[in-house]
């Protein structure tokens, strides 16, 4: 089948590409940028960057998140740092060879252009949020510090203490509020998107639930941009917020949007490990602990001395053995395995034996125990906050969890989905990271698909759409979608079932954890699906809602998006499921080396997979991958 | 463990609120505080009740979004931590625990232990940017910015907006959250250029929105969950004279 996707790649050697767009892309004069309307959903880095810097250029801009401030989205825990081709270590960096790690840590299943791009833009990124005020780490001299994150052997993260999601987040909600006080943006806070307007097949308006009152209002616009970041809480429990949900990106799928890719989801390797059942989170730590934490189990099965009491000859550094080249930093993806593979096979410890230690016994003899503070003090904070273990003294309890998930809806060069208007940024897209993706390149995405992308490529669309008339929410269509939702809710809130929300999520996460995270099969995924549908039907048959729809209602929130989290699970499963081939996250048991290592089947799975919604059935199309400038090879860090 | 919550219920802005409690049992030590609340609401949801109504996102001290007061004190009875990340274990078995929002004039409430902390963004709005648009920064490393000042700008930019610090604060003053996003832009060279119409207006705001005055009892800073220090008022308010009497 010829795929019907168009990439819309430009033409020119990789270097000249975007350049290239940027010269045909056509150009709206001032006066008549004010006359359009961007919806933006979503206020978190992507979201926030691309509502001011939109405003910024004279579009009429309306934001919306559901928390209760743009300040709350969830690029705020982001830790580690965001990576940059600055080579300001002198360390042999350059924009090519960050290009290279990126594709090579996506396994060789994103678009190289793509991929490109995000690394070319890294640079003036770097320059823009210094300028914004954000205060990264300095040396004495003034100048910028770099650090190392998983999959590379240069130092290329920029960071702010461990809180470095937390200082580009306040700089673009700054900004964000330098246009509404402007009067170019109106926010909505406490607003969630119920659903997705097309009229005449572009995207033209949303309908959106006030979350204090419960009143449902529509609203018009020119062009939509979806800023909703990732779904990894279809497992449940994972690194993310409470409230991130996967609802906008699905309304849109259901609405035509191709969803690219689901079954790309990371496992983050350095977690909190669970410890209860009612545990409603898994805290991440991030990754920059591994430039000087040892990653370790005991070399004997079931030991349960303390770790301090097992010598040096009893431990087994398990990332050190494997991966001699990158040892600890290993990328997320094969950490995470190694990991499971020791948990599995006997040697996990802590209460439930379901972690592995990361000790900085060592980086504290070598560098003294204030450096390590300095570098690291807000997370030993966080840990000891969580667990009430010191571990400056005794070493992390650390374990996989549920974290980014690379897969998203589809998108062209330009960020736009397959219905025109509707446009994709940030972590609810499927574009740059393939089919893992490396630390620290997530804010990095995030901020260069709102601030620099973007607004340069959704003029291509609206100087069309300057012709055309604008609707209003008066149009029948908004009347529908209006209508769809509030049966929608009704209909969730008359089942006066037996079972809460959070029973129903609980199973789906078990499900998707058990068979559809760090290890997968034919037989699991399949059977995975046909208990995804038992828990779907279910649902439908014995959900509990007390209180009402028209006022805030939270146990109604949590199970409309539940509602949608479980049909995606069940396209997260079958995608995993035709994907034959193991690469990046995506680890199909049937599908490895003889040590274990992903197999990559590039004859036949040098493909996205794009899902076409088809009325409870989904549609696979292809967009093929073609690697023009770099030959994919296999991805080793041996 | 088991643990008799006392909770305040309030279905709007505007009805009458009042504590209610309510047993909860089968509670382990390895519960977070909020995972408590939230067996509280699967148990309320199975007795055919309406959920208590509470603020969290992140889930992990960093988003601002959480925050009750807990038996007299904002975020529970430990220093610097926020809601989300109290623990069951900092209680005893039989314990009744109290439960209230935030208490102040500028946060009013909107439903149970939600209030609306629109107030803070609004000071924000007043000037807590530097204007300078997309795509016209100069290369990072051509102004360097001393350790010692960049470390500074950090401490006061930590601020996670929860509001913790007027809730403390016998005269629900925000004048350690407006302090800290000052002093965090107005040290760093980028923010120079407006340090003084940032300082007036968002000083101004802050007042406009009915915070009280600062009369230094430093509760905020015991409360705050990133130990954010006094020393950013004292810093403010002498930045605010300098500004009144000099120009």
């Amino acid at each position: 089948m010829k795929s019907i996707l168009n990439s819309k790649v430009p033409e020119g050697p990789l270097e000249k590409k975007w350049q290239n767009y940027q010269l045909k892309s056509r150009l709206i004069n001032p006066a008549n940028k004010k006359k359009l309307n961007i919806i933006v959903v979503g206020s978190g880095l992507s979201g926030a960057g691309a509502a001011s810097t939109l405003a910024e250029l004279g579009y009429d801009v309306q934001c919306f998140c559901y928390q209760d401030s743009a300040r709350r989205a969830h690029s705020v825990a982001a830790q580690g740092g965001i990576n940059a081709a600055k080579n300001y270590q002198h360390d042999g960096d350059s924009v090519y060879r960050m290009f290279y790690d990126t594709l090579k840590g996506g396994d060789f299943r994103s678009r190289e252009a793509n991929t490109y791009r995000l690394a070319e833009l890294s640079a003036p990124l770097i320059d823009h949020f210094v300028q914004q005020g954000v205060p990264f780490a300095r040396e004495y001299g003034g100048t910028l510090v770099n650090r190392s994150f998983g999959g590379v052997q240069v130092q290329r993260t920029f960071y702010a203490r461990g809180q470095t999601g937390q200082q580009l987040l306040l700089a673009a909600y700054s900004q964000l509020y330098k246009m509404i006080r402007a009067k170019k943006v109106t926010m909505y806070p406490r607003s969630e998107m119920m659903d997705l307007v097309v009229i005449n097949g572009k995207a033209k308006g949303i309908i959106v639930r006030d979350l204090v009152t419960g009143a449902l209002k529509r609203y018009a616009a020119d062009a939509v941009v979806l800023a909703t970041g990732g779904y990894s809480r279809v497992f449940r429990l994972s690194t993310l917020a409470i409230g991130c949900n996967g609802s906008a990106i699905w309304k849109a799928h259901k609405k035509g949007a191709y969803f690219a890719a689901p079954s790309f989801t990371q496992i983050h390797p350095t977690a909190l490990p669970q410890s209860s059942e009612a545990q409603s989170k898994l805290t991440l730590m991030s990754e920059s602990l591994r430039n000087d934490g040892r990653i370790w189990v005991p070399k004997q099965k079931g030991d349960d001395r303390q770790p301090q009491d097992i010598p040096e000859e009893e431990r087994d550094y398990y990332l050190e053995r494997r991966y001699p080249s990158f040892g600890n930093l290993a990328p997320r993806d094969i950490a995470s395995r190694a990991a499971k593979e020791r948990i599995d096979a006997g040697y996990g410890v802590g209460r439930l034996k379901n972690a592995v230690y990361l000790d900085f016994k060592h980086a504290i003899k070598k560098f003294g125990l204030e450096t390590i503070k300095d570098r690291y003090g807000n997370l030993f904070n966080m840990y000891k906050k969580i667990t009430g273990i010191d571990a400056y003294t005794t070493p992390m309890l650390i374990s996989p969890a549920a974290h980014f998930s690379m897969g998203g809806l589809w998108v062209d060069y330009e960020l736009m989905t397959t219905i025109p208007g509707l446009y994709a940024v940030g972590e609810c897209n499927f574009s740059d990271h393939g089919a893992n993706r490396l630390g620290a390149n997530s804010l990095l995405q995030a901020s260069v698909d709102g601030y620099f992308i973007l607004p340069n490529t959704i003029n291509n669309y609206l100087a069309d759409e300057i012709k055309v008339e604008q609707v209003t929410t008066e149009h029948p269509e908004f009347e529908k979608a209006e209508q769809n939702v509030r049966s929608f809710i009704n209909q969730i809130m008359s089942i006066d079932g037996q079972q809460t929300v959070d029973h129903y999520h609980r199973e789906l996460g078990k499900i998707m954890w058990q068979e559809c995270a760090m290890s997968r099969t034919k037989k699991g995924l399949e059977k995975a699906i046909s208990q995804i549908k038992a828990i779907k039907e279910e649902f439908w048959k014995n959900v509990r809602i007390t209180g009402d729809s028209n006022e805030m209602n939270t146990e109604l929130e949590k199970a409309y998006r539940l509602a949608d989290f479980i049909e995606l699970g069940i396209l997260m499963c079958t995608d995993a499921l035709q994907r034959d081939e193991s690469c990046g996250a995506h680890f199909r048991e049937e599908y490895q080396t003889d040590e274990g290592e992903a197999l990559r089947v590039d004859e036949a799975y040098a493909y996205v997979s794009a899902w076409e919604y088809d009325q409870g059935n989904f549609n696979l199309h292809k967009e093929p991958l073609e690697f023009k400038f770099v030959e994919p090879t296999v991805r080793s860090y041996k | 463990m088991k643990v008799t919550f006392k909770i305040w219920r309030q279905d709007h802005p505007n009805t009458k609120g009042g504590f209610k409690l309510y047993e909860v049992d089968h509670l382990t030590e390895d519960m977070s505080f909020l995972e408590a609340l939230d067996q509280l609401n699967e148990e309320l949801v199975l007795k055919n009740e309406k959920v208590i109504a509470y603020e969290y996102d992140c889930r992990e001290g960093i988003c601002g979004q959480c925050g009750v007061f807990i038996d007299g004190r904002a975020h529970g009875p430990h220093d610097h931590i926020t809601t989300c990340q109290l623990h069951m274990r900092s209680f005893k078995d039989g314990d009744t625990i109290t439960v209230e929002p935030w208490r102040s004039s500028s946060f009013p409430i909107i439903k149970d232990l939600i209030v609306d902390r629109s107030a803070f963004d609004r000071i924000i709005e007043a000037g807590a940017f530097i204007s300078s648009k997309t795509g016209t920064a100069p290369e990072a490393n051509a102004l360097p910015i001393p350790k010692a000042v960049a470390d500074k700008a950090m401490d006061a930019a930590a601020c996670i907006g929860c509001g913790a610090c007027v809730a403390s604060c016998k005269n629900s003053s925000a004048a350690l959250f407006t302090s800290a996003k000052i002093n965090h832009l107005n040290s760093l060279p980028q923010g120079k250029a407006e340090a003084h119409q940032r300082l007036e207006q968002m000083t101004h705001q802050m007042d406009m929105e009915g915070f009280g005055n600062c009369s230094n009892t430093g509760a905020c800073e015991i409360e705050c969950p990133e130990g954010i220090s006094i020393k950013n008022i004292a810093e403010m308010n002498s930045a605010w004279m300098k500004q009144k009497l000099f120009g």
